[in-house]
């Protein structure tokens, strides 16, 4: 009967997903209500509930999707995957005014070249100061602080060691998710309540996914704003790390 | 019908995904160059022409809202697939990397901002179009 059942919610998987999600949505809501007086907010939580469960998915498994590697909830891999999470992104754009993207285009555009910049400085001066001097490495770990996939990508290119990879994939990692959590407690503080500055925190903070829960937690209605500038850090950062960074860096080092 | 929406989506996504991909070889890197954005300006004109034509019934809308509405629970599945486990396991050197990247970017967001002028007022000071007044 257990088994029948088990297997069931396996090969229906994408369904278990949504239950799950709705469940976990429905919770956090809940608990926003209730516990926090609507001060937290419901996406918020059930952002952090994710990421907690994912942590725990993470540590019983042994693997590098969070709970989606807990063969009960595999549909979560899919249902939060790269192509979902997309084409959803590309749909709160319906409804936006263009006007109001070429408003802040040029800042937008400012903000992206400045974030892949102070980024890439803050991992560097965290290599050097845990005592990397080859510039490669410290080149690879910065790339990471820039998002996960362009410090994996960096190191590829430059030929860094696997463990300094995984060091960066992790920086970039910790980057993802600590926005998630930070964005809506200062949200207020750094004046992230209209279109002009979720653009311009989405070319400073650049990685897509701590961009895309970050604002959700937020004010879902920012996300078209930041994500759209956000979209262009990942091929910015890969255009700009291997190349002209790196050869900053090998100025110095 | 539901599907025209749907396929309006999907049609401006593959469009932009490609013309990024074309841009990140141009460009030599391997990446897609903001395809992602592309497809939301595409989503953004298409729509804007229909809607000026009225060729963009509520059926039709209906199809794009749908995933709009289905943006934030897909974040949350999104959030419990990240490998948190290995992002705090990396030491100590990949969380100050990673957490002085967020804290300087973030310190950042008001300084490019800049002062307050009318395009940069909080959302809930202004009117709100119906495809905007989602409420999460």
């Amino acid at each position: 009967m257990n088994d029948s059942i088990m297997s069931l919610l396996d090969k229906y998987h994408l369904i278990a997903a949504f239950a799950v999600i709705g469940l976990t949505m429905f919770i956090s809501h809940w608990m926003s209500k209730h516990l926090t007086a609507n001060r937290l907010h419901g996406s918020a939580i059930a952002i952090l509930i994710g990421l907690a469960l994912a942590y725990f998915g993470g540590i019983y498994t042994g693997g590098s999707h969070g709970l989606a590697d807990v063969s009960l909830f595999t549909g979560l891999g899919l249902m939060g995957g790269g192509m979902l999470r997309d084409l959803a992104i590309i749909a709160t754009a319906y409804g936006v005014r263009f006007s109001e993207i070429k408003k802040a285009g040029v800042r937008g555009l400012i903000a992206l070249f400045a974030g892949v910049l102070v980024s890439f400085l803050a991992g560097a001066v965290v290599a050097v100061g845990f005592g990397y001097t080859s510039a490669v490495d410290i080149t690879t770990i910065a790339a990471g602080a820039v998002t996960y996939i362009v410090g994996p990508v960096t190191g590829a290119t430059l030929g860094a060691s696997s463990e300094v990879v995984a060091l960066s994939i992790a920086a970039g990692l910790v980057k993802s998710i600590l926005t998630m959590i930070a964005t809506p407690l200062v949200a207020r503080t750094i004046g992230l309540d209209n279109p002009r500055s979720a653009m311009i925190f989405g070319g400073l903070i650049g990685t897509t996914s701590g961009v895309a829960a970050g604002l959700a937690a937020t004010d879902a209605r920012l996300v078209p704003y930041g994500a759209m500038t956000a979209t262009f850090y990942t091929g910015l950062g890969i255009l700009l790390a291997p190349t002209v960074l790196f050869l900053g860096v090998r100025m110095f080092f | 019908m539901v599907i025209y929406g749907v396929a309006l989506l999907a049609g401006c996504m593959l469009v932009g995904l490609v013309i990024g991909d074309v841009l990140g070889q141009l460009l030599g890197i391997d990446a897609n160059l903001g395809g992602v954005g592309i497809a939301m300006l595409l989503l953004i004109f298409v729509t804007g022409y229909l809607k000026s034509r009225d060729h963009l019934p509520e059926s039709t809308e209906s199809g794009i809202n749908f995933w709009n509405a289905m943006y934030i629970p897909i974040v949350v599945a999104m959030a419990a697939s990240q490998n948190v486990a290995a992002a705090f396991s990396g030491g100590m050197v990949a969380i100050l990397a990673g957490a002085l990247a967020v804290v300087l970017g973030l310190a950042m967001v008001p300084l490019l901002t800049g002062k307050r002028v009318e395009d940069a007022m909080p959302l809930d000071a202004r009117p709100v179009s119906p495809a905007q007044g989602r409420t999460p």
